[in-house]
C-alpha cells in the first residue's frame, strides 16, 4: 500500500515537472502558428513515457549513482586504504596522499566525456564546417582531456579546501586570453562544449563524489567545499578545445607554407 | 509498432552506453585498487537498471512528443520573423525545458539536503522541498533569460565573446558579496542546466534562426546559446543566495 502511494507521488511529481514545457508548446502551436497539434495520440503516449521515465530515473539515482559516488569518495579517502599506499601516520595526511582520488576523478571525467553521444554530433558538424581542419577524434579527445583535468582538479580543491572562486576566475581568465588568440570559428563551439560534457548521468555521480569527499576529509564541510566539481567539469573542456583549435590552425598554416614552398620551387 | 520498438531499443543502447564508462571505471577501481567487498551490491545494480530504464523511456518519450513539435515550432517561428513571438518563445523554451531537466531535479534536491544538514535552512521536509523548488525555479528563470539574450544576439549580431566576458566579470563581482555557502551551488548550477532536454531544443532554435537570417553563418551564430545557458544560472543563483 505504502509502495503504491509512493509510486503515485513519484508519477504526479514528474508529471508536474514535464507539464510546463508541454503546455507552452501546445499554446504556441495554437496561438502563433494557428494549427492544431498534429498527431495528438502520439504526443500523449510520448508524454506518458517521459513522465514514467523521469520517475524511474530519479528513483534509480537514489539507489545507484548517488551512493556510488559517495562510496568511492569514502573508500578512496579511508585511513586504512591510505595507510596501504603511504608510509606515514594518519595525522600527517597531505593532499598528495589522496592521489588515487585524482586518478579516479580523471578516469571518470575522461571516459564519460569520450562516450558522450551529443559530443559526437557536434564534432562531426564542426569537422564539416571547418573543412576538415578540426578532426572528429581530435575534438573528442580534447573535450575528454578537459573533463578529466576538470574533475581531478575539482577533487584537489575539495580536499585542500582552497577557495573555489579563485580557480574559476583563473580558469575564465585563461579562456578570455585564449579567445583573443584562437581562430574565430572554434570559439562558439568551444564555449558550448563545456555544457555538453555535463550529461544527465555524469552530473549526479560527480556531485555525489564531491559531497562524499567533503564529508570524508577532516575539516571540510559539504556545504562550503562539496560543490564546484560540475563547474570545473564545464570549464576545462573550453580551455582544451580552444587549445586544440589553436593547434589545428597552427598545423594547417605550417602545411600550407610547406606546400607553397614546394610550389615556388 | 516495429519501428517504435526499434527506436526504443536504440534509446536503451544509448542509455546503457552513457552508463558504461562509469561502471567500467568504478569496477576497475573496486577490483584492483580498493579490493574490498561492496556493500549492497544488489541495490546498486537494481538502481543502475532503474536509471537505464528511466533514461530510455524519458528520451524515447521526448523524441516521440517534445522534440518534433519543439523543433517544428522553432523553425516556423524563426521563419515568421516576428521578434515579439520569437523572444517569448525563447523564454518559455528555456524555462520549460529546464524545469523538466532530470539532473537539475536531482542536484537541487541534494543541495537542499546539504543546506539542511548544515542548518542554513530548517531541517523539515517542507523547508527542504521549498529550497529545492526555489533553486530550480531560479535556474529555470535564468535559462529563460539566457535564451532570450542568445536569440537577441543572433538577430542583432552582437559579439559572443564580449557578452560572455562581461557576464563572467559580473559573476566575479557578485561572488565577492554573495554568502559563501551559495557559491559552490551557484557555480555548479551553470553546468547542470544544459543536458538532455534543453540542448536539442535550444540548438534547434539557434541553428534554425541563424540559417533563416541573411548573412548569418549557422556554425558561427547558431552555437553559443548553450554558453549563455551555463552563465546566467550562476548569476541568478548567487542573487537567490543573497535574497533568501
Amino acid at each position: 500500500m505504502d509502495l503504491a502511494v509512493d509510486a503515485l507521488f513519484f508519477v504526479t511529481d514528474s508529471a508536474l515537472d514535464v507539464l510546463p514545457i508541454i503546455v507552452f508548446l501546445f499554446a504556441f502551436q495554437w496561438l502563433v502558428i494557428g494549427e492544431r497539434m498534429p498527431n495528438g495520440g502520439k504526443i500523449i503516449v510520448g508524454f506518458v513515457f517521459v513522465v514514467v521515465g523521469l520517475g524511474l530515473f530519479l528513483e534509480g539515482l537514489e539507489h545507484s549513482l548517488f551512493p556510488l559516488g559517495r562510496m568511492m569518495a569514502e573508500q578512496l579517502t579511508h585511513p586504512e586504504f591510505l595507510l596501504d599506499t603511504v608510509e606515514h601516520a594518519v595525522a600527517e595526511f597531505t593532499w598528495q596522499d589522496f592521489y588515487w582520488v585524482y586518478i579516479f576523478a580523471a578516469a571518470v571525467g575522461f571516459s564519460t566525456a569520450m562516450a558522450e553521444p551529443s559530443l559526437m554530433a557536434v564534432a562531426m558538424k564542426a569537422n564539416t564546417v571547418s573543412g576538415g581542419a578540426i578532426g572528429v577524434v581530435g575534438l573528442r579527445v580534447a573535450v575528454a582531456i578537459g573533463a578529466g583535468i576538470g574533475v581531478s582538479l575539482g577533487c584537489f580543491r575539495v580536499i585542500t579546501g582552497l577557495p573555489l572562486p579563485y580557480f574559476i576566475a583563473a580558469g575564465y581568465f585563461i579562456v578570455i586570453v585564449q579567445t583573443m588568440a584562437a581562430p574565430r570559428e572554434i570559439v562558439p563551439l568551444a564555449y558550448d562544449s563545456g555544457g555538453v560534457t555535463t550529461s544527465t548521468v555524469t552530473v549526479p555521480l560527480v556531485a555525489a563524489l564531491g559531497l562524499g569527499l567533503a564529508d570524508a576529509v577532516p575539516g571540510r564541510s559539504p556545504l562550503l567545499d562539496g560543490f564546484g566539481l560540475i563547474a570545473f567539469t564545464a570549464l576545462f573542456p573550453i580551455i582544451t578545445v580552444l587549445a586544440y583549435g589553436q593547434l589545428a590552425i597552427l598545423r594547417g598554416r605550417n602545411s600550407k607554407t610547406e606546400r607553397s614552398d614546394r610550389n615556388s620551387e | 509498432m516495429k519501428d517504435s520498438l526499434r527506436a526504443l531499443a536504440r534509446d536503451a543502447v544509448n542509455s546503457l552506453r552513457d552508463l558504461t564508462p562509469i561502471i567500467v571505471v568504478i569496477g576497475v577501481f573496486q577490483a584492483f585498487v580498493i579490493r574490498q567487498p561492496v556493500d549492497g551490491l544488489l541495490s546498486l545494480v537494481g538502481g543502475a537498471l532503474l536509471v537505464v530504464a528511466g533514461l530510455t523511456f524519458f528520451i524515447f518519450g521526448l523524441r516521440l512528443a517534445l522534440f518534433p513539435v519543439g523543433e517544428g515550432l522553432a523553425h516556423s517561428l524563426a521563419r515568421k520573423g516576428s521578434v515579439f513571438w520569437l523572444i517569448s518563445f525563447a523564454f518559455v523554451l528555456g524555462f520549460g525545458t529546464t524545469v523538466a531537466e532530470p539532473a537539475l531535479i536531482a542536484v537541487a534536491g541534494e543541495a537542499a539536503a546539504v543546506a539542511a544538514d548544515a542548518e542554513v535552512i530548517a531541517r523539515t521536509p517542507e523547508a527542504i522541498d521549498d529550497y529545492a523548488f526555489g533553486l530550480r525555479m531560479t535556474v529555470a528563470l535564468a535559462v529563460g533569460v539566457a535564451i532570450v539574450v542568445g536569440v537577441l544576439r543572433i538577430i542583432a549580431n552582437w559579439s559572443l565573446p564580449i557578452l560572455i566576458i562581461s557576464g563572467y566579470t559580473l559573476v566575479v563581482l557578485l561572488t565577492a558579496i554573495a554568502p559563501p555557502e551559495i557559491i559552490g551551488i551557484a557555480y555548479d548550477s551553470g553546468g547542470v542546466t544544459t543536458s538532455t532536454v534543453t540542448v536539442p531544443l535550444v540548438t534547434a532554435l539557434g541553428v534554425g534562426l541563424a540559417s533563416s537570417l541573411k548573412g548569418r553563418n549557422p556554425m558561427l551564430d547558431g552555437f553559443g546559446l548553450i554558453a549563455f545557458a551555463s552563465l546566467t544560472p550562476i548569476l541568478f543563483v548567487l542573487i537567490y543566495g543573497m535574497v533568501v
